[in-house]
């Protein structure tokens, strides 16, 4: 301990209070894997409507590449079939877009996907309060608290994201299949489907980790004080 | 200020109210204690008499809203929030009445927490927190999760947390409030012996008149005021008194 200065008692160079506390970000990546991993069947229900809405996603655009697909191989039997299955197709087109109708039902499914996260985002932090408490009782700054849940979160989108991508990309061909006949899958420009998924992918893991901000930075801005009021 | 005893915590003049609804309740009212170093401290009152307000502040938890706290001569309401997240890291251990070991985490994992935000590098912090868990007499148990062990296990657990980095005060919130009588008496008797080995002062909230027998002070807090301090030479008699009328 250091020497006491003589006159001064109000000063705060008796000890020197420092400010480094730090969270290596390996270790955050380990804490925010074993609560997922320890929390699993919840995390899988929070993730289930996001593999839903991204698979959806993906489904759509896929869906979209097949018909540009088949509108590039020129054959006029595949333009009338395509208009057949409801694609609005001019005379002279010589891609599909997708139509308002089916982009405005993606962005409402990906609407509703992000408020279920919220949801089940702030009932995690309200469930682990204490955790969080007793966290900041241990010296963690309200950052380390943040960057715990986006993590977290991040891991379950990238997952659920890619599992929902995949799963609707493949609905996608088959119902191309199913529709088209193989030109659907032989017809289509693979490049394009990759891209569909990875900006489904992206798509995904944005929507959680943005779904997780809110309820991470009410997390964090609790007091300690708090969480051990909350446990009477 | 005698140099021979230095007082490690000083409350000066500390009050404090919560606003709640459109009444203002003051939980303190002009409370000034000393707290030496090394002392056994407990902190007695009936639930409402602002105990709990006092120790939370004592802990660096709350803000005063007159008058002020010192940690080691360190005014506490002039850190901001990283150096208060230092000083709850380094010099503050903090026991629950509810054990608050992190449920996801091992025994070892939860020991060695706050040597990782005190940048500790892994290997030592493993090692010591083996060290620790030995200590408190879970050496064994290190790597089991928290619902694996009992209460009084959990609560040794919290205790080798909170001594991690080496604090010069433990503050313990009715520890033995959630244990039965035998194993909170070894709760009480092993931060006796820690308070003792390591010169680290204790300070618990308490109901709990097991405390009494190994606190050097105790401190009776009533209706936001300072109740009493007795020292421990005083206290047999009061205790007998007490005894009586339980």
């Amino acid at each position: 301990m250091t020497e006491k200065p003589l006159s001064s008692t109000t000063g705060k160079n008796t000890f020197r209070v420092d400010r480094q506390v730090v969270l290596p970000f390996r270790k955050s990546v380990e804490i925010a894997f074993q609560s997922i991993r320890v929390r699993f069947f919840r995390s899988l229900i929070t993730t289930m409507s996001l593999v839903l809405a991204v698979s959806f996603l993906s489904f759509a655009s896929v869906n979209t590449d097949a018909a540009n697909g088949l509108l590039q191989s020129g054959d006029p039997a595949q333009r009338q079939a395509l208009i057949r299955a409801g694609h609005d197709l001019a005379e002279t087109d010589q891609t599909v877009g997708s139509s308002p109708k089916q982009r405005w039902i993606v962005m409402l499914s990906l609407v509703v996907c992000v408020v279920g996260i919220v949801n089940a985002q702030l009932m995690a932090v309200t469930e682990r309060f204490r955790e969080i408490g007793t966290m900041k009782c241990l010296g963690a700054l309200d950052r380390f608290i943040v960057r715990l849940f986006l993590l977290e979160a991040f891991m379950q989108g990238a997952v659920g994201a890619a599992a929902g991508a995949v799963i609707g990309a493949l609905f996608a061909l088959g119902n191309g299949m199913f529709r088209f006949g193989t030109l659907a899958v032989t017809a289509i420009s693979w490049s394009d489907v990759a891209l569909s998924v990875l900006i489904a992918v992206g798509t995904g893991c944005l929507l959680s980790v943005g779904g997780a901000l809110y309820p991470a930075l009410l997390a964090a801005r609790m007091q300690p004080v708090d969480a051990m009021r909350a446990e009477h | 200020m005698e140099e021979e005893t230095k007082k490690i915590v000083r409350v000066v003049d500390v009050t404090k109210s919560f606003r709640m609804g459109k009444v203002t309740v003051e939980a303190l009212k002009g409370v000034d204690v000393e707290i030496p170093t090394g002392y056994y401290i407990s902190i007695m009152g009936p639930s409402g008499s602002g105990k709990s307000t006092l120790f939370n502040m004592i802990g660096g938890l709350d803000k005063p809203t007159t008058g002020k706290v010192f940690i080691e001569d360190v005014d506490i309401a002039q850190l901001d929030a990283y150096e208060l997240a230092w000083l709850r890291c380094r010099k503050i251990g903090y026991i629950f009445q509810t054990f608050n070991i992190i449920q996801v985490m091992t025994a070892l994992e939860n020991v060695t927490l706050p040597m990782v935000f005190a940048g500790m590098n892994n290997d030592e912090a493993v090692e010591k927190g083996i060290q620790l868990l030995d200590l408190v007499g879970l050496g064994d148990r290190f790597q089991h999760k928290p619902f694996e062990l009992s209460g009084g296990q959990q609560q040794r657990v919290a205790i080798a947390r909170a001594l991690a980095n080496d604090p010069s005060i433990i503050l313990a919130d009715e520890p033995t409030g959630n244990l039965d009588l035998s194993t909170g008496e070894e709760i009480i008797s092993l931060l006796k012996r820690l308070s003792r080995e390591r010169m680290v002062t204790v300070i618990s909230a308490t109901h709990d008149f097991k405390m009494l027998n190994v606190s050097d002070q105790v401190i009776w807090i009533r209706d936001g005021r300072i109740d009493k301090v007795e020292d421990r030479d005083e206290l047999s008699i009061s205790v007998g008194g007490i005894d009586e009328k339980a």
